[in-house]
């Protein structure tokens, strides 16, 4: 118990000097250098290079892929570059496959479940941190308890129950199990907390009522966090699977990761082109929002760890 | 005499305005948590205790309308379980992920968040970035393009170990490879987000300390072991856990790459329960998928005694 406090604070602590490395890092490098200890500054270049290559490789490889003809990617020994580039895969996805359905369900699923998660854990997150109420512990260590309990525990359950409430294969049976996630409330009270009392008091005497101190006062204080909340739910469900697998029984409400795993394993299985077209159609947005909007993804990794 | 009086019911106001305020804010606190805890209630802690009773059950997908009119057949799910092979599989496929999985990648990262962190002076958020990248992606779609590299011929990885005269097996049409090549493919995609937590902890190493080593004579790979190490137990216990509890789950890689096989060499406990649950046998899903949770929380329970007493 005294170890997990204890990585909160070394966590939360950590945020700031993550958040903005650069200028320790100067006078650091000097001071060793002062003691005279000689670093391997090139070779520890060159190898976080090379691994920079394994990492971004694959991907290179995916996106030059997708602008292949088949037969050019069944070809021994494979070529980087495409021989004659082609736009048949992405226009087979657009046309023949029922692609723009499934990008459309994926953003109607995380925008909802974003959106769900935004209001409900701001507002449990405000009350742990700050309004006093009988029983507010046991709430938080009932929601931190199930933090770690993994999907593929509540799965089975869950189907009878969007069964029996006539919601398999429809957007409230994706939306509905995911609109309150124990993390956004840990992240939010976390951010709460760090908000001074004074504020409240000040609006209470001026006579506020409680929920516009919440809506008008606190919550826009609070940008960051909804940022940080807000992007790692969009992520996580955009990338999100399993539940999605069991629910969307059919293509009109397949989500993409869905879609592209039943024709990988089904009979499109060796139509390369239109697999790696469909692989960019799932990563490109989500890295170009990453690169957009990467600090905030670091203060949550630093913040929480979860991904 | 009037002074006491005066205080005395200034006191009590003052102790009356608090209680009314009082009460309206316990009232706030009950409306602010009762949309998280409804939606919680019945999507989370319900499945949750309804998993543990449905796996003494005899439900199947056809009770599915009436899932309390089932019958009560104790432990019969777990000790079938324990008798099946393909379970049994499963369960050894998993453990050989975590055991081989967890410390590839934590070591892997460790090392670059070191090298960021002292290694280099520049560039280091972009490095950053880099390694991080694959993290946000979706695991299907990373597996499907993994699945693309590892072709026997025409593959990037056999292409390039070719350069080097070594013949690339069928990495996932081998019983040998398949499970490895799952295995390297999470260390490439979960690395990054360990090296943003092992670069947090790294912040809180005093720099004194390493100086005064240096100073003392002790070498780069003694301030290592002797300093940052134990310095990064909290942060290398928790990166730690997290990514045991997403290994132990491991479920995306297997369907896309291998559907679990050849011969069942990749099949994961989470997979398995997959496939029971599409068998029909819920009952006997939820027990699996129980085990698991098990295993999950003695682990993480086992990991913080273990780790974080040892100071």
């Amino acid at each position: 118990m005294t170890t997990s406090t204890r990585h909160e604070t070394t966590a939360g602590a950590a945020i700031p000097l993550v958040a903005a490395p650069e200028p320790t890092s100067r006078p650091r490098r000097r001071r060793s250098a002062d003691i005279g200890e000689p670093r391997g500054i090139p070779w520890v270049y060159a190898v976080l290079i090379g691994g920079l290559v394994l990492l971004v490789g694959p991907f290179l490889w995916m996106l030059l892929g997708s602008f292949r003809p088949n037969r050019e990617l069944k070809e021994v020994p494979p070529a980087w570059l495409p021989e004659h580039p082609t736009l048949d895969n992405y226009r087979t996805l657009f046309t023949e496959l029922d692609f723009p359905t499934f990008f459309l369900n994926s953003v109607v699923v995380a925008v909802a479940i974003t959106v769900g998660n935004l209001i409900f854990c701001s507002m449990l997150g405000y009350a742990l941190a700050k309004l006093h109420f009988p029983g507010k512990r046991m709430i938080f260590g009932l929601v931190l308890g199930t933090l770690m309990v993994p999907g593929v525990v509540t799965f089975v359950p869950l189907f009878v129950l969007v069964s029996n409430l006539g919601m398999v294969n429809t957007f409230p049976g994706l939306i509905f199990p995911f609109l309150a996630g124990p993390f956004g409330v840990f992240l939010m009270r976390q951010f709460f907390q760090s908000l001074p009392d004074e504020l409240i008091h000040a609006a209470r005497v001026d006579g506020a009522g409680e929920f516009r101190i919440f809506w008008s006062i606190m919550l826009p204080l609070c940008r960051p966090a909804l940022a940080t909340l807000g992007i790692l739910t969009f992520l996580a469900s955009w990338n999100n699977f399993l539940w999605p697998l069991v629910v969307a029984q059919s293509e009109e409400k397949y989500t993409l990761p869905v879609a592209l795993a039943i024709y990988a394993i089904g009979e499109n299985n060796s139509d390369y082109g239109l697999l790696m077209a469909g692989s960019v159609a799932i990563i490109v947005p989500v890295l170009i929002v990453f690169l957009v909007l990467q600090k905030h993804f670091v203060r949550g990794i630093a913040m929480t760890g979860i991904k | 005499m009037a002074t006491v009086a005066a205080t005395s019911t200034a006191g009590r106001s003052s102790r009356r305005r608090p209680d009314r305020g009082r009460r309206r804010e316990v009232l706030a606190g009950y409306l602010f948590s009762l949309p998280f805890l409804a939606l919680f209630l019945v999507f989370t802690i319900g499945p949750v205790l309804a998993s543990f009773l449905m796996s003494f059950t005899d439900l199947r997908s056809a009770d599915v309308r009436s899932p309390l009119a089932v019958g009560f057949i104790g432990i019969d799910n777990y000790t079938k379980l324990f008798s099946d092979e393909s379970f049994r599989k499963a369960a050894f496929n998993t453990a050989y992920f975590v055991v081989i999985g967890v410390p590839l990648t934590m070591m892997l990262a460790l090392a670059v968040a070191v090298a960021l962190d002292t290694g280099i002076t520049r560039f280091r958020a972009f490095f950053r970035v880099g390694y991080y990248l694959p993290v946000v992606t979706s695991i299907v779609a990373v597996a499907v393009v993994w699945r693309f590299l590892l072709q026997p011929d025409s593959g990037l990885v056999n292409t390039l170990l070719g350069y080097v005269g070594i013949d690339g097996p069928s990495w996932l049409r081998s019983t040998t490879w398949a499970m490895p090549s799952l295995i390297a493919m999470s260390a490439w995609r979960n690395m990054g987000s360990l090296v943003i937590i092992f670069l947090a902890g790294l912040q809180v190493v005093p720099k004194e300390m390493h100086e005064a080593a240096a100073i003392d004579g002790a070498g780069a790979w003694a301030r290592f072991r002797h300093i940052t190490l134990p310095m990064l137990r909290p942060t290398l216990l928790f990166g730690g856990v997290v990514t045991m509890i997403g290994y132990l789950q491991f479920f995306e890689e297997p369907f896309v790459m291998t559907r679990g096989g050849p011969l069942d060499s990749t099949l994961s406990t989470a997979y398995y329960t997959y496939n029971q649950f599409g068998f029909g046998n819920y009952s006997y899903a939820a027990a699996m998928a129980y085990v698991l949770f098990v295993v999950i929380a003695l682990v993480t329970a086992l990991q913080f005694k273990w780790l974080g007493s040892k100071e």
